[in-house]
């Protein structure tokens, strides 16, 4: 089975994330970037299913030239190549925009089954895979907490409101994960080295078939009109409870009509 | 003025609260026009959406629009916009209301903004990222604006519309039925109101202790008839359930009002619900950073402080 997982680099929580004054995009420097967590979860769903039926792992990512750490971390854990989209062209690209350029690689490359995290932890859109299952036209298994492969057929159950749905489809698909499907794996130190050997394509648009008036700050669809840090909420009042403290929060959401 | 489409957030025939609010916003752009996706609307439903608003109500009641995942909906919809020309589509910014708003995008060549927290003239969405660091002001620039809008960013206000009812048969595309629904698995989750449309929320974090001790959570919640939720070190412990999880990697709510009780406040739990209107937090540890959002907070154990705040509502009822 020929997997490939998308990963997408972004900056730390931990860290200050920032916008950038001249064009409000993401300020890549003013942060640390890390793996996605959520597509941690993607990448050891794809290493199970390679593990279990064979073929091969690919990691896709698309992000400028400091991308490759994330890359790595991904051919640590144990996936076999991977494909870099890199192009300034690239630079402000939106999610219409984004879902297009991947879409693009992944019919070049080609794939079975692509994997993703269900959201990534800065622009928390989620509609990334939804997306790229419309522009590929194949089915969409998205929000996936368990994932079965069976010849050519694939299951997932799928996080509802009230629970799950159990859905089925053909190869090939488009699965995102949700947290804790799985426990991804740590590299090892042999992972590690062995990543330093395993081959990484970089691509330009150019590469992949992807019209530049369709990619970037200019073509997107969606703009950041004006932002600004939000206001430090009013300082609260903090009570010690002195044995009623209990009571005390009852008068205060008395005072509020909530009670 | 121009219709603007709102799709219908709807579980056995009834109409969710987002979707009075989305008509509620609706009203104050242009005019209402309810959109229902599946079989099983009733004359209550169409009631209720009249009663919010909905000039117009759209009925696509086929079995097939709910029988495949997402892309059905969003075919339904790019069906609408070509045939009526609204002036946007309003979703519920529910996880699947994003997916089908993204797919929407891609059909109608126009731009998406997701969890949208207002709306205002010439559809300037805002928004709050970076758990909640930043407020973002956000349009599209393309076709149709397709905004899908956060459960809570409005109270919901009645005004009559004439609820016209308009049937609408959708042929679906052989892509649309790629991924087939084929059981719906409903779990148990009482009488409580559901995390990411609730009013009120009361969360645990770690300072609950145990699984047996989110009973104290759930009794708050219960007098307040609001969701309860958890933070990460609570179901990273496995104490409460992951679905019931506030946070970054889990849901987001905006709530009337946000009680945590032992949760310290790391930011990836405020990325959660710093958008909550009203915050009370209880916590042992004066110095933990969930005290700067709160507009209230107890220093203390929550063990004494939440079954005394209970007793308290249960007794001022």
């Amino acid at each position: 089975m020929n997997i490939v997982v998308c990963v997408k680099q972004v900056p730390d929580t931990a860290t200050e994330r920032k916008l950038r004054s001249d064009d409000n995009t993401l300020d890549r420097d003013a942060a640390d970037g890390v793996v996605n967590e959520l597509d941690e979860y993607a990448v050891e769903e794809a290493l199970k299913l390679k593990e279990a039926h064979g073929g091969e792992v690919t990691v896709l990512t698309m992000g400028p030239g400091k991308a490759t750490d994330t890359i790595r971390k991904a051919l640590a854990m144990g996936a076999d190549k991977a494909v870099h989209l890199s192009d300034d062209a690239l630079h402000g690209s939106d999610a219409l925009s984004t879902s297009y350029a991947m879409a693009q690689v992944l019919k070049k490359i080609g794939f079975d089954l692509v994997i993703l995290g269900s959201e990534s932890t800065d622009a928390r859109t989620g509609v990334l895979a939804a997306m790229l299952a419309e522009r590929l036209g194949t089915a969409q298994l998205t929000l996936a907490n368990k994932v079965e492969v069976e010849g050519s057929s694939i299951r997932i159950q799928r996080l509802t409101d009230y629970g799950f749905d159990r859905v089925e489809a053909t190869l090939p698909a488009v699965v995102s994960v949700v947290e804790k499907i799985n426990e991804p794996r740590y590299p090892s130190f042999k992972g590690i080295m062995a990543a330093k050997k395993k081959p990484v394509e970089t691509l330009a648009i150019g590469d992949a078939s992807i019209d530049a008036g369709q990619v970037g700050l200019a073509a997107a669809w969606s703009e950041v009109v004006d932002f600004a840090a939000a206001p430090p909420r009013a300082a609260g009042t903090i009570v010690k409870d002195e044995g009623d403290g209990g009571a005390k929060a009852a008068d205060f959401l008395a005072s509020k009509k909530f009670i | 003025m121009s219709e603007i489409l709102v799709l219908v957030d709807h579980a056995e025939g009834e109409v969710k609260k987002v979707t009075l609010e989305l008509l509620t916003l609706a009203r104050t752009l242009g005019t209402p026009a309810a959109v229902w996706a599946g079989p099983g609307i009733t004359a209550d439903a169409k009631a209720r959406l009249a009663e919010y608003g909905a000039e117009k109500i759209y009925v696509a009641g086929a079995d097939d629009i709910v029988e495949y995942v997402v892309a059905p909906k969003a075919e339904l919809l790019a069906q609408l916009v070509a045939a009526k020309s609204p002036a946007a589509v309003l979703v519920a910014a529910t996880a699947e209301g994003k997916e089908v708003a993204g797919r929407l995008a891609i059909k109608t060549d126009s731009g998406v903004i997701t969890d949208a927290v207002g709306l205002g003239e010439g559809f300037v969405a805002d928004q709050s990222i970076f758990g909640g660091g930043i407020n973002v002001h956000s349009r599209v620039r393309k076709g149709t604006p397709i905004v899908a809008v956060r459960p809570n960013s409005t109270a919901p206000v009645a005004a009559a519309g004439a609820g016209t009812e308009e049937e609408i048969t959708v042929t679906l595309s052989d892509a649309a039925k790629a991924a087939r629904v084929v059981e719906r698995v409903k779990q148990e989750k009482g009488a409580r109101p559901e995390l990411t449309e609730a009013a009120i929320v009361v969360s645990g974090g770690r300072g609950v202790g145990s699984a047996e001790n989110f009973s104290v959570i759930e009794g708050l919640a219960d007098a307040l008839g609001a969701a309860v939720g958890a933070s990460r070190a609570a179901t990273d412990a496995g104490w409460y359930p992951h679905q019931f999880q506030v946070g970054q990697t889990g849901k987001t709510v905006s709530p009337q009002l946000y009680i945590a009780a032992g949760i310290s406040g790391a930011i990836q739990h405020r990325a959660g619900m710093q958008t909550a209107k009203t915050i009370v937090a209880i916590n042992k540890d004066p110095e933990a950073p969930i005290f700067e959002l709160a507009d209230y907070g107890v220093v203390g154990d929550l063990h004494q402080v939440v079954p005394q705040l209970t007793e308290e509502i249960n007794k001022r009822k």
